[in-house]
């Protein structure tokens, strides 16, 4: 950002901008940021009496199973997912770079982008349960949504959701990089491999913090799925923190759901600096 | 040199799979035109949970509409509540374009007194999923009196700092020399956003809206924690109610929840393309 600010020299007069922000910012306080100061307040005290315990709720939540067994499956989803969808997705647009002509293609991509949720849960039904064709192929009889593979799933359906919609952003990035770069390169006797990842890769990091960022935020949709598919307690590998927040939430266990969503925030907020900063120093 | 991958291989590999995530909603289509009885007939194994396999046929034995005309014209709850997903997706919609655009506006092009850690939190506030920010916006909601009124759902969503993000970065891309230009002619702070701002972000605001359509069409998690009153639950929340014995209905129920997702998709397809392409560009 910073950089971005000097190179244009955007610099007009500085608080005028605030009455732009300001009906955004009121919502946002109002909404978010105000009522946060008594979600921090409540986490902690007793939920019950309101009495004052100190870091007692964080202690018990970090201490938790479920909250030990969610942490760790939200983050090996990312893990799992992440890498495969920004892959996948820039191998496609590199596909599309070498052939033009498929451009008008890009749209069966990014039909899966209107699929709601619930169709989506229909639909593995049909392919996943015991009746479903995948054990028709393999002449099995397994409830895969109910094994392992459950995970495997949820990381699969994310990608066929977003994989259409992360290679549109790549190719922005790879039209971005000016031709002559990579002929100059060509020309010095390179070839496409060393050219990638000489030229092409530097010249994207921009765009991937973006595109990350984007994609995390997508991540955390597949919850939809997970939980349509089999409620508030499905298959213990895909048991997200979102399940356990939710299930805090029915069971008014608003003292560990207060320190859960602060511990989240951070985590998260901690995260998306880090990105930021990452990009600052990278993108030029 | 390495020999390359010849073209037909990757352009024929690139449409073959891009049939194959379209695969789905062709199913969808073919299962809502089968009818009830042979439905049941297909199902009928998850019943008995013997070592029985579905059946599938992409083309069904007696095509029928007859699960459209149920829907259409026999299920009041389907009307009540698509007409429920227009109103919220409309109201979110305005909302955001009043909110978010100015905001956009203002991060792109001022540089005020904490500016940059302003935006730094928008992003965070766009990355926390539902569930972390559920409890708060639960506290004000419950407070305001507005838990199980449509505003329940609509003003967060109108909040939501997503479209401000994605907007931001068109409004970037807007040149200095066009800003210089309109402030030597006099134009006001207002004037330059309505006159050279939007008709330069026009694509992105666009595309943002797009995305907040689809994501607003198609939400759960909100208004299944802040609606009680199933009267006022959207389309997207009807689909999980069919249970699986009325698949056919189930398949029809999803065509039509995707329908109007797809004109609004097939209409503004290349806007939404090229508003993703703008969003996605470092500035």
């Amino acid at each position: 950002m910073e950089r971005g600010m000097r190179k244009s020299g955007k610099k007009r007069g500085g608080s005028r901008g605030l009455w732009f922000l300001a009906p955004s910012l009121l919502g946002v306080g109002y909404l978010v940021l105000f009522p946060t100061g008594d979600v921090l307040r409540r986490s902690f005290v007793t939920a019950l009496s309101g009495q004052w315990v100190g870091f007692a709720n964080y202690r018990s939540v970090l201490t938790n199973e479920a909250f030990r067994l969610a942490a760790g499956n939200t983050l090996r989803f990312l893990a799992l997912c992440l890498p495969l969808l920004l892959t996948g997705s820039l191998l496609l647009a590199l596909l599309i770079c070498r052939v033009p002509r498929l451009e008008r293609f890009k749209a069966l991509y990014l039909l899966p982008m209107a699929v709601p949720a619930a169709t989506v849960v229909l639909v593995w039904r049909l392919f996943f349960s015991r009746q479903g064709f995948l054990n028709v192929w393999l002449g099995t009889y397994v409830d895969f949504m109910g094994e392992r593979t459950a995970l495997f799933i949820l990381v699969g359906s994310y990608v066929w959701k977003n994989l259409g919609y992360t290679m549109v952003l790549w190719l922005a990035g790879l039209k971005a990089i000016p031709a002559e770069y990579t002929e100059a390169a060509r020309v010095d006797g390179a070839g496409r491999i060393r050219c990638f990842f000489r030229i092409i890769l530097p010249n994207l990091k921009g765009s991937a913090y973006t595109i990350t960022v984007l994609s995390m935020l997508n991540a955390f949709k597949s919850f939809r799925e997970a939980y349509l598919v089999s409620g508030a307690y499905p298959q213990r590998d895909i048991y997200l923190l979102q399940h356990l927040f939710q299930n805090w939430y029915t069971r008014l266990d608003m003292d560990k759901l207060a320190a859960g969503a602060i511990l989240m925030a951070l985590a998260l907020g901690a995260l998306s600096l880090l990105l930021q900063r990452l990009w600052d120093r990278t993108g030029e | 040199m390495r020999k390359d991958i010849p073209r037909w291989l990757a352009g024929g590999f690139f449409i073959v799979l891009g049939a194959g995530i379209c695969l789905p909603v062709l199913m969808l289509v073919s299962g809502s035109l089968a009818d009830g009885l042979e439905w049941r007939q297909r199902t009928v194994c998850y019943l008995r949970d013997t070592q029985e396999y579905m059946v599938w046929r992409w083309i069904p034995d007696y095509p029928t509409l007859e699960h459209y005309k149920r829907l259409l014209f026999f299920s009041p709850a389907f009307f009540k509540l698509f007409w429920n997903s227009v109103g919220m997706t409309a109201g979110i919609l305005a909302g955001q374009l009043v909110v978010a655009v100015p905001a956009a506006w203002a991060f792109a092009v001022y540089r005020f007194r904490g500016r940059n850690v302003l935006f730094s939190l928008y992003v965070i506030l766009m990355l926390l999923p539902f569930q972390v920010t559920m409890l708060s916006k639960y506290l004000v909601l419950q407070d305001a009196g507005l838990m199980d009124t449509r505003w329940a759902v609509v003003l967060p969503a109108i909040f939501s700092t997503f479209p401000v993000f994605l907007i931001y970065r068109s409004f970037a891309a807007v040149p200095v020399e066009l800003l210089e230009a309109a402030r030597v002619d006099g134009a006001g702070e207002l004037q330059s956003f309505v006159r050279v701002g939007l008709p330069v972000a026009q694509g992105g605001v666009l595309a943002a809206m797009i995305l907040s359509f689809l994501e607003s069409w198609n939400m759960m998690e909100e208004p299944l924690t802040f609606l009680q009153d199933k009267s006022l639950w959207p389309l997207s929340l009807y689909l999980p109610e069919i249970a699986m014995d009325q698949a056919g209905y189930a398949c029809a129920a999803s065509v039509l929840t995707l329908t109007v997702s797809l004109f609004v998709f097939a209409i503004f397809h290349d806007a939404l393309e090229q508003g993703i392409i703008t969003s996605g560009l470092k500035i």
